[in-house]
């Protein structure tokens, strides 16, 4: 704004600014090249304007694919958040229990992508895995998730569920760590109860931590590809065909570049347009 | 080295932190900023310091013109509220951390650090972190390591607010005694008018970003330019009254009426406002054209040393500095007496028409 | 309603304590009497946080009773003490109204809503709160917003006591004065035992009926401001109390009373005797600024002093004097003339006191001392 102006940091930033260029402008802008042609090969391609769009907004599969996809994540974060809340609040906060807590909360934000699909996926296993086979043979209850729909849905969702909340949680424990004791000392002389203090202190001054926690997961797991892919390969049928799995077939099995790359882009405009939602809704209390 | 600010001013989001500021400092001289809290106090300082670039006006230091010099090119110290210090770095370290940005020799180092150390009494503390220390030799240590850069301008943006009210007595009186040799320009930022007095130098008021009044401090308090300049710098607040002067006699609101006082005399007529100074008002009088006025007690606080007494009557309300301790009861009917030749005298406008002379009272 | 009793209460911060160091407050018994207005004063670090915090219920003493009314509440949590406690940052419970904000703890009790209305229009009354009712608490000024926080303090009409930790720190100093105000107009027309904690000397003494000094985990003296002014029973109340502070000079007894560095001050018989009657380590003098005299010229036995610098603080002024090599201060009203080079002063029998081992001493051995402060 207006403060002394000293340029010579520009030239700091340029490497990263030509970092950014070539790993994700450059790239990007290849994509609206090819959304906006048709490629048949390296040598004949034909400019054909909005037909991509068009043919991809029609395109029956893909509304399939991006209302599962939705629906998945609203799943997801009215588990998730309220979940990683709980586990916050009942976080200890002092003393050794604290450490190993914090510990064990983060160990599942570690373990890799596809790692996370290999071990569900064979836990889930009725034959091998401990959880089918126990739900099976001990609870009697019938779980396949390889061939029932919602069995696997629900995996994929515990999948989920399992991998983040943690980060969910300690996002909001910092939060929490953040209200000065005055707050709870005043609410004890007030005589409220725990859910007056959690609703009138503690879930007003996580409000900033709660959008980030709501962007990342909601970002994160509209996107989600490498574990239901791992599960179940978006099976059975494509009950678990998520809209990145599709996208992906369409564009690197099919090699419909053109689609592919019209979707990606629309893709990309409705996380975007959904998240600005999520973030104008959260802060318009700010304005006031 | 003198520090000049020609018409600043600086507005951020439509809204006016600093409207057309001009001040000049000496070089040597301990000046203070005395205003309420968003008055411009920091904004001022920001600019002076080169923090913030002025959308308007120039910044002059020994005549150059810095306003578009980068802070780190000014030879400038700053102290804040919040006692500011590195807390990995133990006292000595962070005492000489400017000295080594300059890449002063070791031996040059250790004797400023030690030097700066003893002034502000904290040699002592030397090989300790700061947050072991208590709030008081937190700002020390803060102080000395904007003393030991000998800087020509330093800047204190309220530093002892969060100190105790004795504390604060004590580091003013070894601030005061810091710069007496310096030839640096200090600038002090307060909202308390007791402690402008108590620095001296020289004060300038500031509200609502404007600057009201910029002199030497004496002079700034006996001689308000305006009933602004008058009501900010006055602990307790001072007594205004609004009245008018006719032909020969003085009424306030209407009621009380009085012969027009021999140094009144030369005030044409018109509405006026009438100011006294709480210390000045007293409940016996010493002089013959004393204006007594009967009110009732509304609070008396007693400080032990002093006692400030609330009256008021069915027109106005007053407030008494009185030496010593008095008690009274609520709602005591008293008579205070108001000494007719210490009124200021403030036109509809506000500006000053007439501050009292210094002279004493006859003793009756 | 409360009459706050301490008995022989001391707290220590560590499991295992092993001298006076490790104390935070050492024991001490202590009266608050029902329905007054007290101060807590001492510097940071003096322990009055921590005795309001034992008070209220938010910290448990680690030695001795805390009594309400002859009923020792050590394991009542503060809501069952009926405590209200103001703190020094404003607490508002911003996602609320100020109306919902004055009604919270009422509402907590299960009281009926018109009850509630009518208890929070009074109060909102009392403190000005009435136009900023329907705003919310966020956009409040500091000022309003520690209002509020007093507001839920004195809603409640079960308050046994209400406690104060510095809550005028973040108001601005020409609000200061009218938050004064109203806490003693509030003190006159609800009749609560009131405490309050501060390290400023005016307003502990504009507010309470008697203050506490509190020094090192001690209370020094408890008496009203004019006593404390008038006749400090410790040193420190000399320093702390009145700005500036009591000066004080380290003596020793000569024939017919105390002197230093050739200056001679004569004491009365009757001090005498109890001076040569006590056992000390260190003999002071202090006379306060405002009590030393300055006469216009040399008059009689008047010490001579040099004035090495004049203050003008504008309804006063403060000379610092060089009496024999010992650093006077004095305080002199605006229209006094100010003494040139030297000054002529004496010390007035009747402020001119005697501290041995920081301890007043007087010459009635049955007035000394009345607090509750054993001698070291």
């Amino acid at each position: 704004m207006s403060k002394v102006q000293n340029n010579k940091a520009w030239w700091l930033v340029l490497p990263v600014f030509l970092l950014v260029a070539f790993s994700a402008i450059i790239p990007m802008m290849t994509v609206v090249n090819y959304s906006v042609q048709d490629i048949f090969d390296q040598s004949s391609r034909y400019f054909v304007g909005t037909d991509w769009f068009r043919q991809v907004l029609r395109d029956p599969r893909l509304h399939d694919s991006l209302l599962r996809q939705f629906i998945y994540s609203a799943c997801v974060l009215l588990i998730e958040i309220p979940l990683g809340i709980a586990i916050a609040l009942t976080m200890p906060t002092k003393g050794r229990w604290s450490s190993l807590c914090l510990i064990v909360m983060t160990i599942p934000l570690l373990i890799p992508f596809n790692v996370v699909g290999t071990i569900w996926q064979i836990f889930g296993r009725g034959d091998i895995g401990l959880l089918g086979w126990f739900l099976n043979n001990v609870l009697g209850i019938s779980y396949n998730y390889a061939a029932n729909a919602s069995d696997a849905w629900v995996t994929v969702l515990i999948i989920d569920v399992w991998h983040w909340t943690s980060l969910v949680a300690l996002l909001c424990y910092s939060g929490l760590r953040a209200i000065p004791d005055v707050y709870y000392q005043a609410a004890r002389i007030d005589r409220a109860s725990n859910w007056a203090v959690f609703r009138h202190i503690q879930l007003p001054k996580m409000k900033s931590v709660l959008l980030i926690a709501v962007m990342l997961r909601f970002m994160d797991s509209f996107m989600i590809y490498t574990e239901p892919f791992v599960l179940t390969g978006g099976g059975p049928g494509n009950s678990t065909t998520f809209l990145s799995q599709t996208l992906t077939t369409m564009a690197l099995g099919q090699f419909d570049l053109g689609p592919a790359a019209a979707f990606s882009l629309v893709y990309f405009l409705i996380i975007l347009l959904v998240s600005w939602v999520f973030y104008t809704a959260m802060t318009h209390g700010e304005k006031n | 080295m003198s520090l000049t600010l020609e018409h600043v001013s600086r507005a951020v989001d439509g809204q006016i932190w600093i409207d057309d500021a001009s001040l000049s400092f000496e070089p040597g001289s301990f000046n203070v900023l005395l205003g309420r809290t968003l008055s411009g106090k920091t904004s001022l300082m920001r600019l002076m310091a080169g923090l913030d670039k002025p959308d308007s006006g120039r910044v002059l230091m020994n005549g150059k013109d810095v306003t578009q010099v980068a802070v780190r090119h000014r030879n400038v110290s700053m102290v804040y509220q919040q006692f500011i210090n590195y807390p990995s770095m133990t006292v000595f370290d962070n005492i000489a951390s400017p000295l080594r940005q300059a890449k002063m020799s070791k031996d040059e180092i250790e004797s400023r650090v030690r030097e700066t150390a003893k002034m502000l009494r904290i040699e002592k503390f030397l090989t300790r972190y700061p947050l072991e220390l208590s709030g008081g030799q937190q700002q020390r240590t803060a102080m000395a390591r904007a003393l030991v850069k000998d800087a020509e301008l330093i800047l204190f943006d309220e530093p002892l607010v969060n100190l105790d009210y004795k504390l604060r007595e004590e580091l003013r009186q070894e601030m005061r005694q810091l710069f007496e040799t310096r030839n640096t320009i200090a600038v002090y930022a307060t909202t308390e008018p007791n402690e402008a007095l108590a620095l001296g130098g020289t004060t300038t008021i500031l509200h609502e970003g404007r600057l009201i009044q910029s002199g030497k401090t004496p002079e700034v308090y006996h001689q308000p330019k305006t009933v602004l300049a008058a009501e900010l710098f006055s602990e307790p607040p001072i007594n205004l009254m609004p009245g008018r002067i006719d032909g020969n006699e003085v009424s306030f609101a209407n009621f009380v009426h009085f012969p027009l006082n021999v140094d009144l005399r030369t005030i044409g007529d018109g509405e006026y406002r009438f100011g006294v100074r709480p210390s000045h008002l007293s409940l016996v009088p010493s002089n013959d054209d004393d204006l007594e006025l009967a009110v009732t007690v509304e609070l008396a606080e007693i400080s032990g040393s002093e006692t400030f007494l609330h009256v008021r009557n069915e027109h106005f309300s007053l407030v008494l500095h009185l030496p010593g301790v008095h008690e009274y009861d609520v709602d005591t009917p008293i008579r205070v007496y108001i000494p007719t030749h210490k009124l200021f005298v403030f036109d509809q406008q506000g500006g000053l028409i007439q501050a009292p002379g210094l002279r004493m009272a006859r003793v009756a | 309603m409360a009459e706050i009793r301490l008995q022989q209460l001391a707290h220590s911060y560590s499991a295992t304590p092993s001298g006076p160091e490790d104390y935070a407050i050492r024991e001490m018994t202590h009266i608050w009497e029902q329905g007054g207005a007290y101060a807590l004063l001492g510097p940071s670090g003096c322990g009055k946080s921590t005795l309001l915090n034992i008070i209220s219920g938010l910290l448990s003493p680690s030695e001795g009773k805390v009594m309400f009314d002859s009923t020792v509440v050590n394991d009542m949590s503060p809501e069952q003490r009926n405590i209200a406690q103001v703190f020094q940052f404003p607490v508002v419970y911003d996602t609320m109204t100020v109306y919902d904000n004055l009604a919270f703890p009422l509402r907590n009790q299960g009281m009926a809503e018109a009850k509630i209305q009518t208890k929070v229009q009074e109060i909102a009354d009392v403190l000005d709160l009435q136009p900023l009712l329907k705003k919310k608490a966020k956009g409040l000024t500091a000022d309003e917003k520690q209002k509020v926080s007093m507001g839920r303090g004195l809603v409640r009409d079960d308050v046994s006591a209400i406690l104060f930790d510095e809550p005028l720190t973040v108001i601005d100093p020409h609000l200061k004065w009218k938050l004064r105000r109203k806490l003693k107009q509030i003190h006159e027309q609800f009749n609560i035992t009131m405490v309050y904690v501060t390290h400023d000397q005016l307003e502990a003494s504009t507010f309470a009926d008697k203050i506490a000094v509190m020094y090192g985990g001690q209370i020094v003296q408890f008496g009203t401001p004019r006593e404390l002014f008038e006749k400090p029973h410790h040193t420190f109340v000399g320093y702390f109390i009145g700005s500036p502070g009591m000066n004080l000079i380290e003596v020793k007894p000569e024939a017919g009373g105390v002197g230093f560095g050739g200056i001679h001050l004569p004491l009365s018989d009757a001090l005498q005797q109890r001076l040569a009657a006590t056992q000390w380590k260190t003999l002071k003098v202090g006379i306060r600024p405002e009590f030393v005299h300055v006469w216009d010229g040399p008059f009689e036995d008047a010490m001579c002093a040099e004035v090495t610098y004049v203050e003008d603080l504008g309804t006063y002024k403060i000379l610092t004097l060089n009496l024999a090599g010992q650093s006077l201060k004095v305080r002199l009203p605006e229209d006094k003339p100010v003494p040139q080079g030297q000054a002529w002063i004496s010390f007035p029998a009747q402020w001119l006191m005697l501290y041995a081992d920081e301890f007043l001493l007087e010459a009635d051995a049955n007035q000394a001392s009345a607090s509750e402060v054993p001698h070291e």
